[in-house]
C-alpha cells in the first residue's frame, strides 16, 4: 500500500512558503550569477558537439561511489512521514545513500544558480537534478553542462519507457536526459461559472472577461497563442509568434486576462479569483482529488506536453550512482510507488495494471484514491488527447531574443 | 595608536561596504555594457547603448514605478505621521509598547505578509464576500490585481520604516519649545506648523528616503498582488536577470533605477532646502 494520501494538502500548506524560498533562491542567484559573471568577463563558452565516443571516455574512469546527491522539486517523490520508500528501496538494493534536497523551485533561479558554478567546472553539490524542457535546459545542453549517458547501463529505461517520451526533440536519442515525470498544460475551469469548454477559444471569450487566467512563462502563453490559430510550435516561425503574440495582446487588450500567473493560479482557481485558466494537469487531478470541483480539459485545438528531466551535471562527484538511480526509477514497481504520489503523468505506461492491481489490495479511500489515479486521462491521457499534444519550440539563443521580445511584454506589460 | 584608532573603527564596516558594496557595483557596471547571451558568452564591448534601448523599451515601468512609489510614500506620510505624533506625545509611559506595535509585522515574513492579502482580499474572500451578499459591492468587484492592491501592499509593508523615524524626531522635540511658543501668544495650531514640524522634517525625509527607495524597486507586491498593468520595473529586471539570463539588460535597467532615484533625492532635498542630505537623513 503505497498512497500516502494527501498530497494535494501538503502542497497546500507549503504553497506560500514555498514562495518564500522561491525569492529567496531568486536573489541568491542574482547575486552569485553576477559575480561569477563579471569575475569571467567573458565567459559561456559554447559546447561543441559530444564527439562520437565522448560517452566511453567519460564514464572509463567513474566508479560507483555508494552516495548519490539528488535535487528535485517540493512534493515530487514519495513521502511517508520523512522518509522516501522509494530511496530507501534504492538504498537496500544497490547499497547506495541518497541525500534528497527540495532544492529547485523553478528552472530560472535554478540554472541562475548552478550555471555560474557549472561555468567554472565547480561542484554544485548535486549529482542528479530534475529540469523542465525548455529554455534552461536548453541552455545546459547547449553549453555542455551535461554528462552524456550510458545507455547500456539503463536497461529499465529501454524496456519499461513509453515510447512517446523517448527520443525527444529537444533532446535526441536521451542524449542527456531521462524522463522522471510528463505533464500537460491545457484549460482548467470551474463548471460552476463556466459552461463545458472543448476549445481553446473559451479563454478569448468575452463572457468570461476579468476572471481568465493565463500563465507568465513566455513559452506557456506562446504555445497557447499558437494553438489558438492552428500553429504547431514545432514548425513555427518567427511570422507565426508575432501572430500569436497579436492574439494574445488582443486577449489582454480586451480586459480579459486577471493576471499572467506563475504556480499560484492554482490558489486563484481555488478561491474562485479566476474561473478559468490555463493549467498543469497534476495540479488541478490534486485539487479534484481533494474534493474541489474542477474540470481539465486540453483543448481541441492543441494542449502542450511538457517533461521533467532527470539529468547529471557535468561536475557531479558520483554520476556511476545517479545513472543508478536514473535506470532504477524505470521499474515498473518504483514507477507505481512515484506515481501514486506525484499525481503526474508517468513514463512508464506499465503503471497503470500496478495501480489497478494495488487498488484491488486496498479498500475504502485508498482504494477509491488509487482507482482515480489509474483511470484519470490526467495521468493515463486518452489516445485521442496524446494526438493533440505539442512541446515548446525548440529555439536558438538569437531566436530566444526574438522569441522573448515577443512574448514578454504580453505578461510584462 | 591613537593616530590609528579612528580609522581601526572604520575598517570592518569599510571592508564590509567594500567587499559587499563597492565590488559588486564595479562588476554589475561593467556587465551593463557588454554584449552577447549565455551560451555565446558575453564580451566587454562598453556598449552604452543598452542603457537608451533599455529606458525606452521599459519607459511605461519606470514611470509606473516612480508613480506607485511617489503615492504610496505621500500615503505613507499621512498615516505615519499622525501615528508618530501620538505615540511621542501622547503615549505616556507605554511608548515602547506601542512601538513594538508598530514593529511586530516584521516578525513575519515579508512575502507571507504578502501572500495574506490574497486571502483577505480574495473575490470571495472574508472581506469582500459578506459585502458582495449585501449587496453593497457589484458581483465582478475586486481588489487583488488592481492598482489598488500594489500600493497598498507596498503601504502596508514598508510604513513602519516611515513611523519610526518620525517618531524618532518629534520624541526629541522639547515640550517646552511648544510651551515657550505658546506664551509668545503662539496658537496650538501655529505652534505645530511654525515649531513642531520644522523641527520633525529630517524625520519625514529620513522616512521618505527608507520607503520611496524599496518602495519603487519592489517587485514582490506588484507580483502577488498586481495584474497585467501592474508590473514594476523590478519585476522586468527580475525577468531579464533570471528568466532570460539576460544579464547586460538587467543590468542597465538596476544602474538607471539607482541614477533616477539619486537624482529624484537629491531634487527632493534641495527643495527641502536641507542643506546636506546624508547629515538630515542621518539625524
Amino acid at each position: 500500500m503505497h498512497y500516502r494520501t494527501n498530497p494535494a494538502f501538503l502542497r497546500g500548506m507549503t504553497q506560500s512558503r514555498s514562495v518564500t524560498r522561491r525569492d529567496a533562491l531568486r536573489l541568491a542567484g542574482l547575486s552569485a550569477a553576477g559575480l561569477a559573471l563579471s569575475a569571467c568577463g567573458v565567459q559561456g563558452q559554447k559546447a561543441e558537439a559530444p564527439k562520437k565516443d565522448a560517452v566511453a571516455e567519460y564514464w572509463a574512469s567513474k566508479k560507483k561511489n555508494g552516495t548519490l546527491r539528488f535535487a528535485n522539486w517540493p512534493l515530487y517523490i514519495d513521502k511517508d512521514g520523512k522518509k522516501y520508500p522509494s530511496l530507501e528501496m534504492f538504498t537496500a538494493d544497490t547499497g547506495i545513500q541518497v541525500t534528497y534536497q527540495e532544492a529547485i523551485q523553478d528552472n530560472g533561479s535554478f540554472f541562475g544558480k548552478v550555471q555560474p558554478l557549472l561555468a567554472a567546472n565547480n561542484d554544485i553539490g548535486y549529482d542528479l537534478m530534475v529540469m523542465t524542457n525548455g529554455l534552461h535546459l536548453g541552455k545546459a545542453i547547449a553549453l555542455g553542462y551535461l554528462v552524456p549517458l550510458d545507455h547500456s547501463k539503463l536497461p529499465n529505461f529501454a524496456a519499461n519507457a513509453a515510447p512517446k517520451v523517448k527520443n525527444p526533440t529537444w533532446d535526441p536519442n536521451n542524449t542527456y536526459t531521462l524522463p522522471w515525470t510528463v505533464g500537460l498544460t491545457g484549460i482548467a475551469y470551474n463548471p460552476k461559472y463556466v459552461d463545458e469548454v472543448k476549445s481553446i477559444q473559451d479563454l478569448w471569450n468575452p463572457k468570461y472577461k476579468g476572471k481568465v487566467g493565463m500563465m507568465a512563462d513566455a513559452q506557456e502563453i506562446a504555445n497557447f497563442g499558437m494553438f489558438s490559430l492552428g500553429i504547431d510550435p514545432d514548425k513555427s516561425t518567427e511570422a507565426d509568434w508575432k501572430k500569436a503574440g497579436a492574439k494574445l495582446q488582443e486577449q489582454r487588450d480586451a480586459g480579459l486576462v486577471r493576471k499572467y500567473y506563475e504556480n499560484d493560479y492554482v490558489d486563484a482557481l481555488a478561491r474562485g479569483d479566476v474561473w478559468i485558466t490555463m493549467a498543469w494537469s497534476g495540479d488541478i487531478f490534486q485539487q479534484v482529488a481533494e474534493g474541489k470541483d474542477l474540470k481539465f480539459v486540453v483543448p481541441e485545438e492543441g494542449g502542450t506536453i511538457w517533461t521533467d528531466n532527470m539529468c547529471i551535471p557535468k561536475t557531479a562527484q558520483n554520476p556511476v550512482d545517479a545513472l543508478t538511480l536514473m535506470d532504477y526509477v524505470y521499474q515498473p514497481k518504483i514507477a507505481t510507488m512515484l506515481v501514486e504520489y506525484i499525481n503526474y503523468i508517468t513514463p512508464v505506461p506499465a503503471t497503470k495494471d500496478l495501480v489497478l492491481a494495488d487498488a484491488a489490495k486496498a479498500s475504502g479511500d485508498d482504494k477509491a484514491a488509487l482507482e482515480q489515479i489509474a483511470n484519470s486521462p490526467m495521468i493515463y491521457p486518452s489516445e485521442s488527447d496524446m494526438a493533440k499534444l505539442r512541446s515548446y519550440k525548440a529555439l536558438t539563443p538569437a531566436e530566444e531574443k526574438v522569441f522573448e521580445d515577443i512574448f514578454q511584454p504580453i505578461t510584462q506589460g | 595608536m591613537k593616530r590609528l584608532a579612528p580609522y581601526l573603527l572604520i575598517l570592518p564596516g569599510g571592508l564590509w561596504l567594500a567587499i559587499f558594496l563597492v565590488v559588486p557595483m564595479v562588476f554589475m557596471a561593467s556587465v551593463s555594457t557588454q554584449e552577447g547571451d549565455v551560451v555565446n558568452g558575453f564580451v566587454q564591448t562598453f556598449n552604452f547603448s543598452m542603457y537608451g534601448d533599455a529606458l525606452v523599451q521599459y519607459q511605461t515601468q519606470f514611470l509606473r514605478s516612480a508613480g506607485y512609489g511617489l503615492v504610496a510614500t505621500i500615503i505613507s506620510v499621512a498615516l505615519a505621521y499622525p501615528m508618530a505624533y501620538w505615540i511621542a506625545f501622547k503615549g505616556g509611559d507605554r511608548k515602547s509598547t506601542y512601538l513594538l506595535l508598530v514593529l511586530l509585522p516584521f516578525f513575519v515574513s515579508f512575502v507571507l505578509r504578502t501572500v495574506s492579502w490574497k486571502f483577505l482580499l480574495a473575490d470571495n474572500g472574508m472581506l469582500l464576500a459578506p459585502l458582495k451578499s449585501a449587496g453593497l459591492l457589484p458581483e465582478d468587484f475586486h481588489v487583488l490585481q488592481t492598482t489598488v492592491a500594489v500600493i497598498g501592499g507596498l503601504v502596508y509593508n514598508y510604513l513602519p520604516f516611515m513611523i519610526l523615524p518620525i517618531y524618532v524626531a518629534l520624541e526629541r522635540v522639547d515640550p517646552r519649545v511648544i510651551e515657550a511658543a505658546q506664551d509668545l501668544y503662539a496658537s496650538r495650531r501655529e505652534a505645530f506648523t511654525k515649531v513642531v514640524l520644522p523641527l520633525s522634517l529630517p524625520g519625514v525625509f529620513a522616512g521618505v528616503l527608507m520607503t520611496f527607495v524599496p518602495m519603487t524597486a519592489d517587485y514582490v507586491n506588484a507580483g502577488i498582488l498586481g495584474g497585467p498593468e501592474n508590473t514594476m520595473i523590478g519585476n522586468i529586471i527580475q525577468t531579464e536577470y533570471l528568466v532570460n539570463n539576460d544579464y547586460p539588460t538587467a543590468a542597465a535597467l538596476s544602474f538607471t533605477l539607482m541614477a533616477a532615484m539619486l537624482i529624484g533625492i537629491f531634487a527632493y532635498a534641495k527643495a527641502l532646502g536641507t542643506e546636506n542630505v546624508l547629515e538630515a537623513a542621518a539625524r
